[in-house]
């Protein structure tokens, strides 16, 4: 076969797409035929297990947050769930606790680990121990960091954070048994907490930068602090925009900290809005608020759903690019 | 269908399916029927589940057409209700007075008048304490088993650290300030301490208030009168012990199973709890019995003792056959021990012979003739220091007893817990405008 003839074969078996498309087979042993069946098989599962646990239950979620009920009997009750969560005096409480919890961590959580990141990026011997190091505290199952934290958080003068306190100096803190001190309490323990995961996902980014714009950049004469602000971080700053919506979102979720440190208190300082949902639901769940609590749900999931599209339609050119 | 792709994308789609079908299997017994027994709250001691072995076979030995299966069980407000809708609860379980009212008005407890009625000891229970199982009707939703008074808890153990006498437990308010501040100075550890959240910061202040004649509704449980004399002062006693004295330690984030953990470490001189809490004390936080020392509130001005306890009840949802089982497993587990010499012997040696708490304090859910009667019988089981208890056992039947606010308590309670904290937090809370507004949103509560 000359290699004329192999194009005029090749080209053969072009045409028929060439010449526009064939009309689709649209039944259902065309569908078959095209591999839709084997498709839908592997994918059963995950749209099974789905369906049961994450889709309708959802729904079943937004359909209770019109009805008022104690999971016996059902009531249709329309809007009446909104509105008494809207006129409870704690819901602002509730939002301005978890704004001021989403914007503690935003300003003292969200740098840190892209600092660490870039500076253990820089460091050339025993980078796996920092790595490992740095990721440690997210090994440790969330509840028992919380408990331990609450143990080193002993307003006592003997507690442990107090104690390192006095060596410096520094008057014992009542930390988590202060209205004023226990929110800025809980970021710190979820800082520690989150951080070595956002740090593994900027090192991996850091990776992906050419390292050909930091020798030209190098050539230009940039110090280390230029390079990372004019390479560095513009190359990471598609990571960054992911990483802090997802951060927005998590804060705006928080529960296990109020819930485990604090129940909310002293005197309602730490009562967010997940721990309300909670409250609605399970603290007097003899009558049941039910609704409420998916109602509330509904609320929240409907503004971080509106922020996300905001946020990513207001970064999309600056993230892409 | 020869690819391997699709044979494996056939055999996830059916191993998918078939696990969940796994799901919705349920069991049944040969011939026997099932009886899922609420039993002890979650870390009790494997001795609790050796006296109840040997009760659960005794219990069998009698019954040989029901096999009873014991379950842990622990009553939580939060889990109940998705418990109850899931079909997951046990069969005979336990609740509160204080949340009897409304489980029965909801529909969530069965109807066992007709077999009380049949047992024939309807006549027989302390009537305050039978009307918490009782609906408008006339019907009955559960067998109270159990009741008990608040009392003062102490540590012995601190009382001698800190140069007082544990045998002469404080008898008012002002003595359990003096003591507790003694305390913390010879020790360190707080003088006194009260519960203040989910809830029991709640209770705990109603208990401490009534004590001090101060009560949350009116009797009928239509008008809040939280703000009153009872309520500030004990408010205001938190406040001055917490900031003029230093005696109350530096955790005020505490509620039942916290305050209990501190006491049992040895780090809480005195606090107020249930009478019968030594048995959890000893057998859920490894308390030492030697330190133990349990005393009635101090009561001024007209003050009463809150009471509580629990009643034994089935969900709505059993078949004749396994209700009419639960029904006879109530009687034998929970109720003969309180009306029959045998029972109540049997009972205190399987308890006894594993090391169990037999002789706890409480009040009597039936007539008091029966309750210092069943007493004898048991005598030669006791086992708990009830002479380091002698200060409630001589006092309380000189005490008034009353009941928990009627409507809405768990959500007044709740309302309540932010104000103990503040107080205790915050030296300059105002504790009149925080009643007022819990007074205000309580009203609102209880009239809509």
């Amino acid at each position: 076969m000359t290699v004329l003839d192999e194009r005029r074969a090749v080209e053969q078996r072009l045409r028929p797409r060439q010449t526009g498309p064939r009309r689709r087979d649209r039944s259902i042993r065309g569908w078959v035929r095209r591999g839709g069946l084997v498709t839908l098989l592997f994918a059963l599962p995950m749209i099974l297990v789905f369906t049961v646990y994450s889709w309708w239950p959802i729904l079943q979620s937004i359909w209770m947050s019109f009805q008022k009920t104690n999971l016996i009997t059902y009531q249709f009750v329309g809007l009446d769930n909104f509105v008494n969560v809207l006129s409870d005096p704690l819901l602002g409480r509730a939002v301005v606790n978890t704004l001021y919890f989403a914007l503690l961590a935003l300003v003292f959580g969200f740098p840190l680990p892209i600092l660490m990141a870039v500076l253990m990026s820089e460091v050339k011997r025993m980078k796996g121990l920092y790595s490992a190091l740095a990721y440690l505290p997210v090994i440790v199952p969330p509840v028992v960091a919380v408990l331990l934290w609450k143990f080193f958080y002993s307003a006592s003068p003997t507690g442990v954070f107090n104690t390192i306190l006095g060596v410096l100096g520094i008057p014992p803190q009542p930390w988590i048994q202060d209205a004023t001190q226990a929110m800025p309490s809980l970021v710190l323990e979820a800082t520690w907490a989150a951080a070595g995961g956002s740090i593994i996902i900027y090192l991996a980014a850091l990776l992906a930068v050419p390292p050909e714009l930091y020798d030209a950049a190098e050539v230009d004469g940039a110090s280390i602090w230029r390079k990372i602000w004019h390479v560095t971080l513009p190359q990471l700053r598609g990571v960054i925009f992911v990483m802090l919506i997802l951060q927005v979102i998590a804060t705006a979720q928080v529960f296990l900290e109020p819930y485990l440190f604090t129940g909310g208190g002293p005197n309602n300082a730490t009562v967010t809005v997940l721990l309300l949902i909670y409250r609605y639901a399970f603290e007097n769940s003899l009558g049941g608020k039910y609704g409420e609590a998916t109602a509330l749900s509904v609320m929240l999931a409907l503004f971080l759903a509106a922020a996300s599209f905001l946020y990513f339609k207001a970064t999309e050119k600056w993230s892409t690019d | 269908m020869k690819s391997p792709t699709k044979v494996i994308a056939i055999a996830a789609a059916f191993a998918t399916v078939a696990s969940l079908a796994a799901c919705s299997t349920g069991g049944s017994a040969d011939g026997k029927i099932e009886l899922r027994v609420a039993t002890f709250p979650p870390g009790a001691d494997q001795a609790a589940y050796d006296a109840f072995a040997t009760q659960e076979a005794q219990f069998e030995k009698k019954y040989p057409n029901i096999d009873i299966i014991g379950v842990e069980y622990e009553w939580e407000g939060p889990t109940f209700t998705a418990q109850l809708a899931a079909g997951s609860l046990p069969d005979v379980f336990t609740v509160p007075f204080t949340d009897a009212k409304t489980l029965l008005e909801n529909g969530q407890l069965a109807d066992v008048t007709e077999e009380i009625k049949a047992l024939g000891y309807e006549d027989k229970f302390n009537p305050i304490i039978l009307d918490a199982v009782k609906d408008s009707k006339g019907h009955l939703f559960g067998f109270p088993r159990q009741a008990y008074a608040l009392g003062l808890q102490y540590n012995r153990q601190l009382f001698e650290q800190a140069g007082l006498d544990p045998d002469s437990p404080p008898t008012t308010w002002d003595q359990v300030r003096e003591y507790a501040k003694q305390i913390s100075e010879k020790t360190g550890k707080a003088g006194y301490a009260t519960m203040t959240q989910n809830n029991t910061g709640g209770w705990q202040l109603t208990a401490q208030a009534a004590s001090r004649g101060g009560f949350l509704q009116s009797d009928d449980g239509t008008t809040s009168t939280i703000a009153n004399d009872g309520v500030k002062a004990t408010l205001q006693y938190f406040h001055d012990l917490r900031w003029d004295d230093n005696s109350m330690g530096d955790n005020f984030l505490l509620d039942w199973g916290s305050i209990n953990q501190e006491f049992a470490a040895g780090n809480i001189g005195m606090y107020t709890s249930g009478s019968d809490l030594y048995t959890a004390l000893v057998r859920d936080f490894s308390l030492d019995p030697a330190v133990y020392g349990l005393t009635t509130i101090p009561m001024e001005d007209g003050g009463k003792v809150l009471g509580g306890g629990d009643i034994a009840v089935l969900p709505p949802s059993l078949d004749a056959d396994t209700k009419a089982a639960a029904v006879k497993w109530v009687d034998w587990y929970y109720m003969q021990k309180l009306l029959n010499k045998d029972a109540a012997v049997a009972d205190a040696k399987a308890l006894s012979d594993s090391g169990q708490a037999v002789g706890t304090p409480v009040l009597p859910v039936l007539d008091q003739a029966t309750y210092e009667e069943s007493l004898t019988w048991i005598e030669p089981y006791v086992n708990v220091p009830r002479d380091q208890m002698q200060g409630f056992i001589d006092g309380i039947f000189e005490q008034t007893p009353v009941g928990e606010p009627k409507s809405h308590t768990q959500e007044i309670y709740a309302l309540l817990d932010p104000i103990v904290q503040a107080v205790l937090t915050d030296r300059n809370a105002d504790i009149d405008a925080l009643l007022a507004q819990a007074d205000k949103d309580a009203q609102a509560l209880i009239g809509g």
